[in-house]
């Protein structure tokens, strides 16, 4: 009999979906891939609420309150939470802004402009509010694994989701360990 | 007869007055470090060339072998500790490897793939550390300054011009330039100083060569800081 397949969650928080599309540059192991897992609230099935899951994969750092629910609802319902990439890692790109005032950037982008007319901050209270800096996910939430690379490669990934679904301790070794 | 210690169980042959490192070294082994160049006096402030010796944590890049001495180096506890010293030093300063022009010829990065540190673990500090671009030859980003001191020690001792210095302590700590201004472009600093060759890590970049390597063949991308550090000499 087949084996059950596991579950599996993805999410882009604040990220760029490098990490994503890293995950699908796994070429032809992603028919191996859906052979062995079936994926639950992932921007590949657009379901919205993650289930219970074994293995969930969050790309990006910690941004605004939204990015906090969800990373919070991952790791409620994912028994392995696993960050891929510099920004879930480090908070990456978008943690550049740390050490500025986060109203004086806000200020900067939208409001200090001359191409647009009663320039203002966008204030919609559908828009999630910003955090005062950009976090690391392993900041806000206890983390598992850590799949550092911008992007990793499709090779990392496919050697450490192998790994895991094969029930070994996930290990990049040296040759797949890259931080950029 | 020549004296000998016990590194990580094998014998290794040493003179008097040779460090721990440099007699593991001449043997072919080699210890992770960072502040410790071989054209420069110990100065041991990084501690990742910790080992253990005679039960005890010591720095090997500035303690001196003794005949009989057992050390003990590459072991799941000693690269436990190094592992930790590199993760407080990414936290402490900004490190985004992605946009560093050092990324690959980083001795700080290289080290952490040699000890497979895969996350900072620790809540970052991301400090305010602005850039000095107003050298015409060379930036200074102060992100990613480890501390180590070898700028300060080049320049001082090498090119007798006196540069760089640290100043304030603990997490006070930083690398000032020794201008009224403060700024680099003021001072008589040349693209050719040895301490304009020497940092580690990205503080130091000599300006329009920024990502001329190509990923792949860049010095560690090939073989880890272990295998190219025996092999340079470094
Ligand atoms: S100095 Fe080294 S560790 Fe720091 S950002 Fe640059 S490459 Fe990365
Ligand atoms: S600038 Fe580079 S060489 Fe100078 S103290 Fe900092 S890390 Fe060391
Ligand atoms: S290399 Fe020995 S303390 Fe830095």
């Amino acid at each position: 009999m087949d084996k059950p397949k596991l579950r599996v969650a993805t999410t882009s928080l604040a990220g760029c979906f490098g990490c994503h599309m890293s995950l699908l540059d796994i070429d032809e192991h992603l028919f191996e891939l859906v052979g062995r897992v079936a994926f639950d609230r992932s921007p590949l099935t657009d379901i919205k609420h993650c289930g219970p899951c074994d293995i969930g994969l969050i790309e990006g750092g910690v941004c605004n309150s939204e990015n906090v629910h969800v990373l919070r609802e991952f790791r409620r319902n994912c028994k392995t939470l696993v960050a891929v990439g510099a920004c879930a890692i480090t908070g990456g790109l978008p943690a550049q802004r740390n050490h500025l005032d986060l109203g004086a950037c806000l200020q900067q982008v939208y409001r200090f402009r001359d191409d647009i007319e009663d320039a203002a901050v966008p204030d919609d209270p559908e828009l999630p509010l910003l955090l005062d800096k950009v976090y690391p996910v392993h900041e806000v939430v206890r983390i598992d694994y850590f799949i550092p690379g911008c992007p990793p490669s499709g090779e990392a990934i496919w050697k450490f989701l192998g790994d895991l679904i094969a029930g070994r301790t996930p290990r990049l070794g040296h040759a797949l360990l890259r931080f950029d | 007869m020549t004296k000998q210690f016990l590194f990580d169980g094998q014998p290794v042959e040493f003179e008097d007055g040779q460090t721990i490192l440099e007699a593991a070294r001449a043997a072919g082994h080699y210890i992770p470090h960072l502040c410790w160049h071989p054209d420069f006096p110990p100065h041991g402030s990084c501690k990742l060339c910790i080992v253990k010796a005679g039960g005890r944590h010591v720095s090997s890049c500035a303690l001196p072998a003794r005949e009989g001495m057992e050390v003990e180096s590459n072991t799941p506890e000693m690269n436990a500790e190094r592992r930790a010293l590199l993760q407080m030093l990414f936290v402490e300063g900004n490190h985004f490897c992605p946009s560093c022009e050092k990324s690959g010829n980083c001795q700080l990065q290289a080290l952490a793939y040699e000890l497979e540190m895969a996350t900072a673990r620790f809540n970052h500090f991301f400090p305010d550390r602005p850039v000095d671009a107003s050298h015409p030859d060379v930036l200074l980003d102060f992100n990613r300054c480890i501390f180590c001191e070898l700028c300060v020690r080049a320049s001082r001792d090498v090119d007798g011009k006196s540069v760089f210095a640290l100043t304030d302590r603990g997490i006070h700590k930083h690398l000032v330039v020794n201008a009224e201004s403060g700024r680099l472009g003021d001072t008589d600093f040349s693209v050719d100083d040895r301490a304009a060759n020497i940092c580690p890590v990205g503080v130091i970049l000599r300006k329009r060569v920024g990502f001329a390597l190509p990923i792949g063949s860049r010095k560690y991308d090939g073989a880890a800081i272990s295998v190219v550090a025996m092999k340079e000499g470094e």
